[in-house]
């Protein structure tokens, strides 16, 4: 009985590093081929028009919504002790080193990382990928690159326009709604945020996007290998909402890793 | 006269969900003559698609080696694997054509990522090889806006278009109703002769598809038994032979021999 446990957990530990081996692999195929030629532009194009441009407006929602509530949170906190003048600068601060990165990482895993896993998953289940590669096409150039180097480009562009309207937003309900002084609020924000700040919230960025493309990439890529995703259209099903569940959560992990290393 | 494949000894063994191993192709042998049409027939389960998919590279042999015109192929990898892929054209079970290209799009693709040719000549050949297979006029619509058999042509379209040695076929008739296969089939050998193509056919549609059967294989329980002619089969003193006969074919095969 005892023994059965054990063996259950090496089988498990076992499926656990092929799992990561398989990843690892799977990133640098993907790397290789963004160098592999002929490179497919219009592919990449299309990919920023989907990943990049098809996340505008969710992006725009949620910015402006986040930006909104820390003006409001932020002027009702530092009131009390008589430092409104400081919103700007806390709204600005943490959108650009925090919430910008990290919301626009979760709202591109949620929209676009999904879509991702279950178009190569579909691909994978009904051969398409081994027809690309019996045709000695390397997949990873035709159609997986493009769109690595896509979600690369796009996410933190998405998160520089998040950090914008965030603090438009925190503009509004502090400046417009609850009386903050412009001047004050613009002058925190210019005299705090640091060349390092920002640093830190493009290194975020690119981590985050590369989490998330890999993430869900790499597993629609391997839904046949991924134990207990079952078969056919279920196992898309569930390996999709495992990307978008693994992805999330790693962006939230090394969110912390990377605040407490480059903090 | 080269076979164009050869298999020797190849082992090739699954660890199934409980931890016992189990071998799918167990020091199997056989090659397969240039230029002729093999089947490997077998029940579900019995090792068939595993065959191809290690023709193909897509998955690696436990132990033995594989031989591709020749060459020892055995565990190739990178440039090699894509060279000897070039060999190859396959038609899949499903087709798996690419459903965001319209029917052009997909003919045309390994022209358009293997060659260096204009747009003008692909555009001519991938006309031309739509002509052969009956698909003008249907270039510009989607997988979806087809039915299976049509499908299926334009799955044999795009395998063709880089002149292949060898196609290999898996389970190319299934899902199709009799009148479409029998015309699959009409169409297969029209091409091969064409063509001059090696095929390799995998399908569990006995009866019908050794009507095109230079030599065929039988593979049952991870064994293969070659067979020189459909005819052969039937009079195999071999136990398993026998009954794989019985079950698979029954009276269907005499007639179908008749017909040939």
């Amino acid at each position: 009985m005892k023994s059965n446990h054990l063996a259950r957990l090496g089988n498990s530990g076992l499926y656990v590093l092929a799992d990561l081996g398989r990843m690892a692999i799977f990133l640098l195929l993907a790397v290789r081929g963004l160098f592999r030629r002929p490179f497919r532009f219009h592919e990449l194009l299309r990919q920023i028009q989907f990943i990049g441009v098809g996340s505008l407006a969710v992006i725009f929602f949620t910015a402006a919504s986040t930006g909104m509530v820390l003006g409001l949170q932020g002027y009702y906190s530092l009131n009390k002790f008589g430092a409104e003048g400081m919103l700007g600068s806390a709204v600005a601060l943490t959108l650009i080193m925090e919430l910008g990165p990290v919301l626009t990482a979760l709202m591109v895993a949620g929209r676009a990382g999904s879509a991702i896993c279950a178009e190569i998953g579909i691909m994978r289940i009904s051969e398409q990928i081994d027809a690309l590669e019996c045709m000695a096409i390397d997949p990873f150039r035709y159609f997986i690159s493009p769109k690595m180097l896509a979600t690369l480009i796009s996410v933190p562009l998405l998160t520089a326009i998040f950090d914008l309207v965030g603090i438009a937003g925190g503009y509004v309900a502090g400046v417009s709604l609850m009386g903050v002084s412009p001047g004050s609020y613009l002058e925190g924000m210019q005299s705090s945020v640091t060349n390092h700040d920002i640093r830190l919230g493009v290194i975020k960025s690119f981590v985050f996007a590369l989490l998330v493309v890999w993430i869900s990439a790499g597993r629609g890529y391997f839904v046949r290998e991924i134990r207990g995703a079952g078969f056919g259209a279920e196992s898309v099903s569930r390996v999709t909402t495992q990307a978008v569940v693994l992805s999330s959560i790693s962006v939230l992990i090394f969110d912390y890793l990377l605040t407490a290393v480059l903090l | 006269m080269t076979p164009a494949i050869a298999f020797d000894q190849v082992v090739k063994s699954f660890t199934r969900a409980d931890g016992t191993v189990q071998a799918v192709l167990d020091k199997v042998s056989f090659s397969i003559p240039t230029g002729k049409t093999t089947v490997i027939a077998g029940g579900s389960g019995q090792g068939k698609s595993v065959t191809l998919k290690i023709i193909l590279g897509l998955m690696p042999l436990d132990s033995g080696r594989v031989f591709v015109q020749g060459r020892d192929v055995t565990g190739v990898r990178g440039g090699e694997l894509e060279k000897l892929r070039s060999h190859f054209g396959v038609l899949f079970q499903g087709s798996a054509l690419f459903d965001s290209l319209t029917v052009f799009e997909n003919v045309a693709l390994p022209l358009r990522e293997r060659t260096s040719m204009s747009e003008e000549e692909i555009h001519s050949a991938v006309a031309a090889t739509l002509a052969q297979l009956e698909l003008t006029g249907h270039d510009e619509k989607y997988p979806a806006q087809l039915s299976g058999g049509m499908q299926k042509r334009v799955g044999l379209a795009r395998a063709l278009q880089l002149r292949p040695d060898i196609l290999l076929f898996d389970e190319p008739t299934t899902g199709l109703d009799p009148v479409m296969t029998r015309e699959i089939y009409h169409l297969f050998a029209r091409m091969q002769a064409d063509f001059g193509f090696t095929s390799v056919i995998v399908s569990h549609d006995i009866p019908k598809i050794f009507n095109l059967a230079d030599q065929v294989i039988i593979l049952n329980r991870g064994v293969m038994e070659v067979f020189a002619s459909p005819e052969e089969i039937q009079w195999s003193e071999k136990p398993h032979i026998r009954e794989f006969v019985k079950t698979t074919m029954g009276d269907i095969y005499q007639s179908h021999l008749v017909e040939k």
